[in-house]
């Protein structure tokens, strides 16, 4: 992975009330011609959009192809989107599409086979491993690229339908519905699996406590649990 | 209403969504309070919601906005700002008019015979229903009686639109008033027709 843009771009971040006015204004524009102003619009978003697309197919490249495609096929379409959902959730939804048809594309019949027994045993039940006392991860602690990169490996160990929902509710920010719609899975699949990816993380993370992943990481007082 | 560890395990997601009824929301309170193991399942479980939905957490390759960007502005010019909304449309209509004259072209190129003579346009103001005579072997077409007829035992009855169309010209013996109020153009058909007529006048001995 490339060094990361660090650069917070969304502007909902600041100040969501104007960011938003704003978002509508350039949606409105946009839809009467003003192309130029497309990446503005969707600036804010190139990340999600990326992210997306990273979650399904895995691989740099892909992901970023997936992401221009789905910002064009946004483009092409901008004046059918109407403002009964959010321009982010409209977006991310037609980026998980053009990179779940990419999948099916270059899927083999074999990945076929396991994705379906994986499927069966999607209904047993996960219990976590881990009791000891959580030793919570300060948002600060992100600044460091390596636990960044720690989070990103125990994110990509995760199976892939785990991790898609994983992404599209906790990482997207879309509803329990939209990332059902999104992936094209039911409503109750997506709880299942979000409890499941959700456990798992957390075990991971506190595995790498153990293994030494945060222990260099510098807390403010009261935040040890232990 | 009393809920066990396995039980809270599999509602913790929802009860973190705030997607549980509230005596379910009570019981699980009150398990928290006294199990140590599931107060830890549910604080690392909402940590890890906390620290996966901070923006830093998704990483983009170097250089992925401009390369965006710059196909975004590319495909702008493409369809662009100097396309108003109104002429998207004309588009679709040029290529049908495209298609459509192409076809024309196609089907008169099909169904239209070959030339007979590169230099063949139709004389002026010649009667398109007039009875001409067309001999094998030869690219001018006559009135019956002219004297230069090439290969008579050949020849064949059609109308000067037809003989037009097929590619022969006048001759300009027996049909010379409609070579002569013929544009200048016709100056090259003339010789033409005076060279196709020579070679028959040649073959024939002067008939």
């Amino acid at each position: 992975m490339a060094e990361p843009n660090m650069t917070l771009q969304n502007p909902t971040l600041q100040n969501p009330e104007q960011a938003i006015t704003r978002e509508q204004e350039l949606i409105a524009s946009v839809q009467r011609g003003q192309n130029e102003l497309f990446y503005e619009l969707v600036r804010p978003y190139e990340r999600r959009v990326y992210a997306a697309a990273f979650a399904i197919l895995r691989n740099e490249t892909d992901a970023e192809d997936v992401a221009q495609e789905a910002m064009l096929k946004a483009f092409a379409n901008i004046r059918k989107f109407r403002s009964e959902s959010r321009f982010s959730t409209w977006l991310i939804q037609i980026t998980v599409n053009e990179a779940l048809m990419r999948r099916r594309r270059e899927r083999t019949v074999v990945m076929e086979g396991i994705d379906e027994r994986r499927n069966r045993e999607e209904e047993t039940g996960y219990a976590p491993r881990e009791f000891a006392d959580w030793r919570e991860i300060p948002s600060e602690a992100l600044e460091r690229k390596e636990v960044r990169q720690k989070l990103s490996e125990a994110l990509a160990s995760l199976d892939r339908k785990y991790r898609e929902v994983f992404v599209m509710r906790d990482m997207e920010h879309l509803n329990i519905q939209e990332t059902a719609d999104a992936l094209g899975i039911s409503v109750a699949s997506v709880k299942t699996r979000l409890l499941r990816a959700r456990l798992m993380l957390r075990d991971l993370l506190a595995g790498g406590w153990e293994q030494g992943w945060f222990s260099r990481l510098p807390f403010e007082k009261g935040n040890k649990p232990w | 209403m009393v809920v066990s560890c396995e039980h809270v395990w599999q509602e913790i997601s929802n009860y973190l969504e705030g997607d549980v009824d509230a005596p379910l929301r009570s019981a699980m309170d009150e398990h928290f309070l006294t199990c140590a193991h599931c107060k830890s399942v549910l604080e690392g479980t909402r940590n890890v919601i906390q620290l996966y939905s901070d923006e830093r957490m998704i990483e983009v390759p170097a250089g992925f906005g401009r390369r965006l960007e710059k196909r975004l502005i590319q495909n702008s010019r493409v369809s662009g700002s100097r396309w108003s909304s109104w002429s998207a449309w004309l588009v679709p209509v040029a290529a049908l008019a495209l298609a459509t004259a192409g076809l024309r072209l196609a089907n008169s190129m099909t169904f239209s015979p070959p030339i007979k003579s590169e230099l063949a346009q139709p004389a002026k103001d010649i009667p398109p229903d007039m009875v001409v005579l067309v001999a094998a072997g030869t690219r001018v077409f006559h009135v019956a009686g002219c004297g230069v007829i090439h290969n008579k035992d050949h020849v064949r009855t059609l109308t000067a639109k037809e003989a037009i169309r097929e590619g022969y010209v006048p001759c300009i013996r027996c049909l010379r008033k409609y070579v002569e109020n013929a544009s200048a153009g016709h100056v090259a058909l003339d010789s033409e027709a005076a060279a196709d007529l020579d070679d028959d006048e040649d073959g024939h001995g002067g008939q």
